[in-house]
């Protein structure tokens, strides 16, 4: 079968990719600037297309706990929200990560704190990479810079949550979820038969009783469990990482920069460049698992990085880690909804060499 | 090639479907685009906008602050965006309901009356294509013929009978834009 | 002289009169003494049994004393978070139509921080069935004031007695999801006497029946007691529950279906 070529917002492409990639169930919550998600699935009619279940849930808090019970039937299960609404959905997906069940959250960022603003904003990064709800946990964090990115992530979320039994975060932003772009849908898969054998889908007398939960009196065997969850995460961290290098061959000064403001800065790099500046953007895709090792590589090589976000600098941080005081770490940022303009990024490099 | 586009106006004047028929037409004739509106709750009854760019190259950031090409369709938006475009670009704008007309030496100025020519018309709805007439005459980068595929797209199947109306306006609005 | 009988004399099969039901794990119950948890679990396991529902239940379990219940019923379980068994059932349900899914809840559970997810699972006519233990305290976390806690009743953050004008009214969440179209079978129950647990268990088979017809939300709400909580021993516990907490929430069914509607078996 063929791919099919559409004109989508990302929110609507995130929606018809969920029915193409086989998803069992949707629960989401309206909230600006993500609703579209909802909408479109709600016309799409998964239902008669491939039996796909769409629930508008009274809250985000019984959306993820609608996600947490069809995820321990083994199913593929989804919810998505804008970040008040992932604020209210952490507890929720605390219990998923500590139950080691797999989904896709779909946070379409803007401004904050508080009700914030409706506009573009990555100021949610730390809520979702360095857990977000209690305990220790990691989400995967992927973070799609285009439409085409935001249908494609659906696949490999779940590819992901299930080969790992974990969470999946995919941490766009306003801009991207509104905008319209051109992309490529894949054809229709199945959806999947198979039941793990961890899922509760009544007792055969031939198996033991399947328990589903977070809950662990005896300190010793939590311990013993939060081993396990860290020996999870550290293969991930081994096996999962993903990012992309524009012009970093010959850069002497790296941005780094994720979702909507790596496009950005590939146009900053094409300004700075015709003034004889060699700059070069890394793009991290997961932003848990984050790119240490290359970013720690680069820092090798190049004079300054300078970490690009709609935040107040957050992820800064990681590139301050993984650079490990090899070279100076600047953070630019752009916040409340505002997005940054190529000029004005390739003023701030120029402004510190 | 790279153009820059903002479309901005009352909510009723079809700015947004006027952008996506853009973003349709050239994305018919295999060129990147991305459309980008103003969302929330300034588009209920408020102004509209959208960022409409086309390029034969990757898209870098969607959202940006100058543009090649003004279409400012409500005083409101004229008064804000005018100085948003590149010296050198094109500004086109509906005279209807305008008392304070663009000032601008350094860029290109073109007036096309689309409410008017719609109201002759008596087809108030036709207004934005129009304008899209009119964007055509002067930066004939989609052509006519996808954009009647486009709006085959767009509409929904019981509305494919207004399709020659809409294709009228296309050809006034190629007509009735002047430059000032 | 008679020989002393040793217990495997005694244990023959024409002497059986009681057997744990094989749905019942031969997990030691955590229970106070005299608590009416126990009693719930057994009878809901014997419909589990009885009606063939062992392969195709799956429970929810709350956040309170029952918290533990997965250890005692052979079937499969999640464990939700505080209140929201409702919403975890109703994914359950719909991904899996074919199953028996049941969430088991307590007062603190369904009727304070679960409110929402009570109401409007309840509303939409999700094809689950709701078990409500109102003990009017919570019991886990050591008997503070719950949403069902009487007036003048006296809780740990109640000391001098609930005084509804500081504190606000006890809540009869089963009075407000009896008015809600999506519910199908309401009733209230206790089981403090034998004829009273036999009356729930009746209840509890008739809603296991009417989620085989997708008839919609059964909701049955167990009046217990809480004799750690209230400080008493079981005898007062249940002697009290008659005499206050009975006439605030009587007893009866409040809202049964029309016989045309309820093909259902007795046994
Ligand atoms: S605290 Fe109360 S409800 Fe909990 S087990 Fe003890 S008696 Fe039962």
């Amino acid at each position: 079968m063929e791919k099919e070529l559409r004109l989508m917002k990302g929110n609507e492409a995130v929606a018809e990719a969920a029915i193409r990639a086989g998803a069992d169930g949707y629960f989401g919550y309206p909230i600006t600037p993500q609703s579209e998600v909802l909408e479109y699935l709600m016309e799409a009619k998964p239902h008669e297309r491939t039996g796909m279940v769409v629930l508008q849930a009274e809250s985000e808090v019984a959306a993820i706990n609608m996600v947490y019970g069809g995820a321990a039937c083994g199913k593929r299960v989804m919810t998505s929200s804008s970040s008040p609404g992932i604020s209210l959905k952490q507890e929720g997906i605390s219990y998923i990560a500590g139950a080691e069940l797999p989904c896709l959250v779909v946070n379409v960022v803007r401004g904050g704190p508080g009700l914030g603003t409706i506009q573009p904003s990555q100021s949610d990064y730390f809520q979702a990479t360095k857990g977000g709800g209690h305990g220790d946990y990691h989400l995967i964090v992927l973070a799609p810079s285009s439409v085409q990115e935001m249908a494609d992530f659906v696949d490999l979320a779940f590819e992901l949550a299930f080969k790992y039994r974990n969470p999946v975060m995919m941490l766009s932003d306003g801009a991207i979820g509104q905008m319209m772009e051109k992309v490529w849908l894949s054809p229709q898969k199945e959806r999947s038969k198979t039941v793990p054998e961890w899922a509760t889908t009544g007792k055969p007398p031939t198996r033991e009783r399947v328990i589903i939960t977070s809950l662990d009196l005896d300190p010793m065997a939590q311990e013993r469990f939060n081993q396990k969850l860290i020996a999870k995460y550290n293969e991930i961290r081994e096996k999962e990482v993903r990012y992309e290098e524009f012009q970093c061959e010959d850069a002497e000064y790296l941005f780094v920069a994720y979702g909507t403001s790596a496009r950005v800065c590939q146009k900053s790099i094409q300004l700075a460049r015709a003034q004889g500046i060699k700059a070069g953007l890394l793009r991290p895709v997961t932003l848990f698992p984050f790119p240490v090792n290359r970013l720690n590589e680069l820092a090798d090589k190049v004079k300054m990085m300078i970490s690009v976000e709609m935040s107040a600098g957050q992820m800064v941080e990681d590139v301050m880690l993984a650079s490990n005081g090899k070279v100076p770490v600047y953070h630019y940022g752009r916040m409340g909804g505002m997005v940054p303009e190529p000029e004005e990024v390739t003023d701030f490099l120029k402004s510190k060499i | 090639m790279t153009e820059e586009i903002l479309i901005a106006g009352f909510g009723g004047q079809g700015v947004l479907s006027m952008g996506k028929i853009m973003a349709y037409s050239a994305m018919m004739q295999d060129m990147e685009v991305s459309w980008m509106p103003s969302y929330g709750p300034e588009m209920r009854g408020g102004t509209a906008n959208v960022i409409v760019i086309i390029s034969d190259e990757r898209i870098s950031s969607p959202i940006i602050r100058h543009f090649d090409t003004g279409i400012l369709l409500n005083q409101q938006s004229l008064d804000k965006f005018e100085d948003s475009i590149k010296p050198g670009g094109v500004l086109v704008y509906d005279g209807n309901g305008i008392n304070r007309h663009p000032v601008r030496k350094d860029i290109s100025i073109f007036r096309i009356d689309a409410a008017e020519e719609a109201g002759r018309m008596k087809s108030p709805k036709v207004n934005n294509m129009i304008v899209l007439g009119g964007f055509m005459k002067i930066k004939p980068i989609i052509t006519l013929e996808n954009v009647i595929k486009g709006l085959k797209k767009s509409l929904p199947e019981r509305y494919h009978n207004l399709i020659p109306v809409n294709e009228t306006a296309l050809q006034r609005g190629m007509e009735i834009i002047r430059e000032v | 002289m008679p020989q002393a009988t040793g217990i495997n004399d005694i244990i023959k099969p024409e002497n059986l009169v009681y057997k744990r039901t094989e749905v019942m794990t031969p997990n030691i119950l955590h229970y106070c003494p005299g608590c009416g948890h126990g009693t719930v679990h057994r009878i809901l396991a014997e419909v589990i049994e009885e009606e063939g529902l062992q392969t195709e239940a799956i429970g929810v379990s709350p956040v309170g004393c029952s918290v533990l219940l997965y250890n005692y019923l052979d079937i499969d379980w999640q464990e939700a978070a505080h209140g929201r068994a409702p919403a975890v059932a109703t994914a359950i349900k719909r991904l899996l139509p074919d199953k028996f899914v049941f969430t088991y809840q307590g007062d603190g559970d369904l009727a304070a921080i679960g409110t929402a997810e009570t109401i409007h699972a309840c509303n939409r006519g999700e094809n689950i069935m709701i078990i409500f233990i109102n003990n009017g305290i919570y019991g886990m976390t050591g008997g503070q004031m719950a949403p069902t806690t009487l007036p003048g009743m006296k809780s740990s953050t109640s000391p001098y007695g609930r005084d509804v004008k500081m504190m606000g009214n006890p809540v009869k969440m089963t009075d407000i999801v009896a008015t809600l179209p999506g519910t199908f079978y309401v009733t209230r129950q206790s089981v403090h006497t034998p004829a009273n647990v036999r009356k729930t268990k009746k209840a509890i088979r008739k809603a296991a029946q009417y989620q085989k017809l997708n008839k919609g939300t059964c909701f049955i709400e167990v009046v217990s007691n809480c004799p750690s909580g209230w400080k008493m021993t079981p005898v007062e516990s249940n002697r009290w529950m008659e005499e206050n907490m009975f006439p605030f929430y009587p007893l009866g069914d409040m809202k049964v279906p029309q016989e045309s509607e309820s093909q259902t078996t007795n046994k």
